[in-house]
C-alpha cells in the first residue's frame, strides 16, 4: 500500500534534512502509527503520501501509484483514492455537517442522488446521525473530529491518512476517535495514524514506525510508544 | 462536477467581495461601452461614405458667356459633353441651362422672397451635372476639365465631405483610445478581484484540493465569477448605449439625421454591436481571471 525506499526531502530553510534515506512498507488492511517529537518528520512524511511535495531522493509509490513520476494532472486523482484527517478538523465552516462530508463526493462528480444517499450512511458509522444540519462550530471537538473522518472515508479510500487526529482533544474523547479508526480499519482500509500521543500508543498495540530528525529509528510490529524511557 | 453547486460557490464569491466587484463590473461597463460607442461611430461613418459615394456628382460650370451664348448646348458646351460623354469614367452627363438653374434656384428658395429677389437669371452659370462610375476617382473630373475651353469651375463636394469624415474619424479613434485605456483598468481589477477571492477562500481551496479536486475544478469558480461580472458589465454598456441612442443621439441629433447628411444608427446597428461587447465581456473576464490565476495562485 506504502511503499518508501531511500527517501530523503529537505527544505530550502533549513540546513537539516526533514527525512534522511527514510525505507518504510506498509501493507494493505494494515494500522501503523507514525511517532516522533515535533520536528522529526512526521509531517513531511505524510505530505510525500499526498504528493503535496515530492522528494529530492528516493522512490514512493502509493496505492499503485508512483509518485516519483506522476504527473501534474494526475496527482487529484491519486488524492482521491486516500483520506485524510488532521489535527485542526479543516472542515468549510459555511457547510453543515452533511454538506461538508457530500463536499468530497461532489468534488469527485458524484450524482446527487448518490450523495444522498451515502451521506446519511457515512454519518451513522462515525455516530453522528441526527446532526447533518449542523454548522461545525455547533459541534464539539470531537464531534468535528468524526466530520473530518466521514469525509475522509466517504469515498472508501483504500488509505487513510491521518495527522494527530486527537491532538486537540482530551482521552475521553480521543479513545472515542481511535475506536472509530479500528473500525474503519477492519473494513480493509489502511490506516497510517502521525501522533506523539504515548498512551494511545501504548493502549493499541499496533505497528510504530518512529522517526527522529528526519532518519527511521524504529520500525516495530505491536510497539509502544516509549521503550526504555 | 455539478453546475448548480459551482454557481452557488459563484453568488457567494461575487456577494462576499461586493465593492470590488462593482468596480470591475462599472470599470467594464464604461470600457465596453466606449468600444461600443467607437463601432457605431465607424459604422456610422462607413455607412455616410456609402450614402455619399451613391449620390456623389460633379456640377462642371460653365464662364457666363457660354451660359448666356449657347443656352441649348451646341457649340463649346456640346465638346464638352461629347467629351465627358466619351470618358470611361463616367457614367452619365447630363447638360442643366441657365434657365434650368434658375428654375431649381427658385424651387430651393421657394418662399424666401429675398433670396430670389438677390439672383436674376444671368447671374447662373449653366452647368453639366456629372455622375461618376467610381465616386472614388472624384478628383479626375476637376483635373482633366477645369481650364478647358468655357468652364468657370469644377465644384467639389469632397472637401466637405472629407472634413466630416475626419471629425467622425476622430470621435471613432478617441472613444476605442479611451475605451483601450478603460480596458487595461478592467483587467487590473478583473485580476486584482481573483486574487482576492482566491485569498479569502485559500482554505477552501485547500481543503478541496485535499479531497482531490482537480485544479480545474478549484478555479472555475473563480474564472465564473468574474465571467458574470464582465458578462453585467456589458450588459450595462449595451443598456448605456441604447440609452445614448435614444434620448440623445435620436433627439438632438435628429434634425440632421432627417435631412440625410448622417445616416441614423438603427436598431440593426444595436443588434451587431451587442453581441460584440458581451463576447468582448465574457473573453476579457476570462483571459484575465485564468492568466492571473495562472501567474500568483499557487493551490
Amino acid at each position: 500500500m506504502i511503499h518508501l525506499s531511500h527517501v530523503s526531502k529537505s527544505y530550502k530553510t533549513s540546513t537539516r534534512p526533514a527525512l534522511d534515506d527514510v525505507s518504510v512498507e506498509v501493507d494493505k488492511g494494515e494500522f501503523a502509527f507514525l511517532i516522533g517529537p515535533s520536528g522529526s518528520g512526521k509531517s513531511t512524511f505524510l505530505r510525500l503520501l499526498l504528493r503535496e511535495d515530492a522528494p529530492e531522493k528516493g522512490e514512493i509509490s502509493v496505492a499503485g501509484s508512483d509518485l516519483t513520476k506522476i504527473r501534474r494532472s494526475k496527482v487529484p486523482g491519486h488524492r482521491r483514492r486516500l483520506g485524510c484527517v488532521f489535527q485542526d478538523f479543516r472542515l468549510l465552516t459555511n457547510k453543515t455537517v452533511s454538506q461538508n462530508v457530500g463536499f468530497a463526493l461532489e468534488v469527485l462528480g458524484r450524482p446527487r442522488a448518490v450523495i444522498k444517499r451515502v451521506v446519511p450512511e457515512v454519518l451513522e458509522l462515525v455516530g453522528l446521525e441526527g446532526k447533518s444540519n449542523r454548522l461545525p462550530h455547533e459541534l464539539s471537538g470531537g464531534e468535528q473530529q468524526r466530520v473530518a473522518i466521514a469525509r475522509a472515508f466517504v469515498n472508501r479510500p483504500l488509505l487513510l491518512l491521518a495527522d494527530e487526529p486527537t491532538g486537540n482533544l482530551d482521552p475521553d474523547t480521543s479513545a472515542d476517535i481511535m475506536l472509530l479508526l479500528e473500525r474503519i480499519n477492519r473494513t480493509g482500509t489502511t490506516v497510517l495514524m502521525a501522533t506523539h500521543d504515548n498512551a494511545i500508543v501504548d493502549s493499541m498495540r499496533r505497528r510504530v514506525i518512529e522517526l527522529q530528525l528526519g532518519k527511521l529509528v524504529r520500525d516495530e510490529d505491536r510497539g509502544v510508544y516509549g521503550v526504555g524511557r | 462536477m455539478r453546475g448548480g453547486y459551482v454557481f452557488s460557490e459563484v453568488l457567494t464569491g461575487l456577494r462576499r467581495n461586493i465593492t470590488m466587484t462593482i468596480a470591475m463590473i462599472l470599470t467594464t461597463a464604461i470600457s465596453l461601452g466606449l468600444l461600443g460607442g467607437g463601432i457605431l461611430v465607424a459604422r456610422m461613418t462607413s455607412h455616410a461614405q456609402q450614402l455619399y459615394g451613391d449620390k456623389v456628382q460633379v456640377d462642371v460650370y460653365l464662364t457666363p458667356e457660354v451660359s448666356a451664348n449657347d443656352p441649348d448646348c451646341r457649340d463649346v458646351c456640346l465638346t464638352l459633353k461629347d467629351s465627358m460623354q466619351n470618358n470611361p469614367d463616367i457614367a452619365s452627363v447630363e447638360y442643366h441651362s441657365q434657365e434650368d438653374a434658375y428654375n431649381e434656384y427658385k424651387e430651393r428658395f421657394a418662399g424666401q422672397k429675398e433670396m430670389l429677389d438677390i439672383v436674376r437669371k444671368e447671374a447662373l452659370s449653366a452647368f453639366l451635372r456629372v455622375r461618376l462610375k467610381d465616386p472614388a476617382k472624384i478628383s479626375i473630373i476637376s483635373e482633366q476639365y477645369s481650364g478647358k475651353p468655357g468652364v468657370r469651375s469644377v465644384s467639389d463636394q469632397r472637401e466637405l465631405l472629407n472634413r466630416v469624415f475626419s471629425v467622425l474619424n476622430g470621435v471613432r479613434n478617441a472613444t476605442l483610445a479611451i475605451a483601450l485605456v478603460q480596458a487595461i483598468a478592467a483587467l487590473l481589477l478583473i485580476s486584482n478581484m481573483v486574487q482576492i477571492a482566491a485569498f479569502t477562500r485559500r482554505t477552501e481551496t485547500s481543503i478541496m484540493r485535499l479531497v482531490g479536486a482537480s485544479r480545474w475544478r478549484t478555479q472555475l469558480p473563480f474564472v465564473i465569477e468574474a465571467v458574470v461580472a464582465g458578462v453585467i458589465g456589458a450588459v450595462l454598456a449595451v443598456g448605456g448605449l441604447i440609452a445614448a441612442k435614444v434620448w440623445f443621439v435620436d433627439k438632438s441629433l435628429s434634425s440632421v439625421m432627417a435631412t440625410g447628411v448622417l445616416p441614423p444608427i438603427t436598431a440593426n446597428d444595436m443588434l451587431i454591436v451587442a453581441p460584440i461587447l458581451i463576447g468582448s465581456g465574457i473573453v476579457l473576464a476570462a483571459v484575465s481571471a485564468y492568466l492571473t490565476l495562472r501567474a500568483y495562485v499557487r493551490t
